[in-house]
């Protein structure tokens, strides 16, 4: 029971480690920004489950519930969420610019050229 | 799930696509463990907005990925090794739900407990969010806010030559049926992302959700009738003013206060009542927010366009 009850958690490390594998193994940089967003969405996830209370309910306060989830990660994933799709437009118009110096988004030919220049 | 083929598509397209699948799915994910604020944000940023810049992205540098020629093993093993070393790092960790937690212990029960006295707002994630942790998200915006314009300094066009005599109709222009039904939507999504704005005291939303769902609609409005109709709709110059505005309010609420013998943020100074200059407090602030996000994402949007629409322009 004790340990069935932290399936959570490995849901988020195997969301995390895809995330992860996706970075390091794919050449190609926009799936590596994708890889990078699966690992955000892992980290978001973490947060959420951490804050379920069980039998809680969402934290809307009315006089007829006692329980709720806590509150605290909820705001700082929802802040979260909206800043990480802001820095991966960043992330994706820098993709944009490589590729139109460089002719190519793989990281390996960008490689190429940088070593024969 | 889903970010398994994620991993091994080369088909960029279908990968992004899916990319929104997953969102979609954590938003779920989201409603069932409580944070409905967090669900709503996630749906409509992941589902919606994300996958619309991944798009305009490829549009820009291509659909194919290469095939991979390097030997995954080694990125494989040490994805394994880490990986099983923080599931064996979670065996000490509080069982899901558990009320014990030490992550219910602290700060929680007081938001929990005292905030209706306090901000007198049911929402407690709207008064944690604007209120108690009223710095962190001053900082979050102003992060929106430098994330913008490094999308700008990095994907600026100078606007020499009308963008019209590429594109004067939108992608999507000859689709009437599209069209007409996003006419009726438009409105009605503009109604709602106010809705949301000003009932985040009340119900799951608020200033940041607000922001995503305005911009979507304007999104959408310059997919389908095209970026120069929609430029000639909302002014760029009135964009940028408007997300350095919702910054401003923002930190002009926090100086108000000060200037009314409060600390910076404290809301209780903004009027006679605490509870009343908290609402009003929140509300400003939020309103700066939705502001601030709404303009950035807008501004994101058209210049990943803009872009696409100059290159488009320049092979011809």
């Amino acid at each position: 029971m004790n340990v069935l009850g932290l399936y959570n958690y490995w849901v988020v490390m195997v969301l995390m480690m895809l995330g992860f594998y996706i970075v390091i193994s794919q050449g190609n940089l926009i799936k590596k920004i994708i890889g990078l967003s699966i690992f955000q969405a892992s980290v978001f996830i973490l947060y959420i489950s951490m804050a379920k209370v069980a039998g809680g309910t969402a934290p809307i306060l009315d006089e007829s519930i006692s329980t709720y989830s806590n509150p605290l990660p909820h705001v700082l994933i929802l802040t979260a969420i909206v800043v990480g799709v802001a820095t991966t437009a960043l992330g994706l118009a820098l993709v944009v610019r490589i590729r139109e110096s460089y002719g190519t988004i793989e990281e390996d030919e960008i490689q190429a050229q940088d070593e024969e220049a | 799930m889903t970010a398994v083929a994620v991993v091994l598509m080369r088909d960029l397209f279908a990968v992004v696509m899916l990319t929104g699948i997953y969102s979609l799915l954590s938003a779920s994910f989201f409603v069932v463990f409580d944070a409905v604020d967090v669900a709503f944000t996630e749906a409509a940023v992941g589902a919606g907005i994300s996958t619309l810049l991944m798009l305009s992205t490829l549009t820009l540098t291509g659909r194919y990925a290469k095939e991979s020629t390097q030997k995954p093993w080694l990125a494989l093993a040490i994805v394994t090794v880490t990986g099983a070393l923080l599931i064996y790092g979670t065996l000490d960790m509080p069982t899901i739900g558990s009320a014990s937690a030490p992550i219910h212990q602290h700060v929680a029960p007081r938001y929990l407990n005292d905030s209706m006295q306090e901000i007198a707002v049911p929402n407690v994630v709207t008064s944690v969010l604007a209120s108690y942790r009223g710095y962190d998200t001053l900082g979050e915006s102003f992060v929106i806010f430098t994330a913008g314009i490094g999308v700008l300094a990095l994907l600026m066009v100078l606007q020499r030559r009308r963008a019209s005599d590429v594109d004067a109709h939108g992608p999507m222009h000859q689709h009437l049926i599209l069209r007409i039904v996003a006419k009726i939507l438009i409105p009605l999504i503009l109604l709602f992302a106010l809705y949301v704005q000003f009932h985040g005291d009340y119900g799951p939303g608020g200033g940041f959700q607000a922001g995503v769902i305005f911009a979507a609609a304007i999104i959408l409005y310059s997919m389908l009738f095209g970026l120069s109709a929609a430029r000639q709709t909302i002014s760029q110059p009135l964009i940028f003013a408007l997300s350095a505005v919702g910054v401003l309010l923002y930190g002009g609420v926090g100086v108000a206060c000060m200037l009314l013998g409060g600390n910076y943020l404290d809301y209780d100074a903004l009027a006679e009542d605490p509870v009343a200059g908290q609402h009003l407090g929140i509300l400003l602030v939020e309103l700066g927010v939705g502001i601030t996000v709404a303009s950035v994402m807008i501004i994101i949007f058209f210049t990943f366009n803009g872009r696409s629409l100059s290159e488009r322009g320049r092979r011809r």
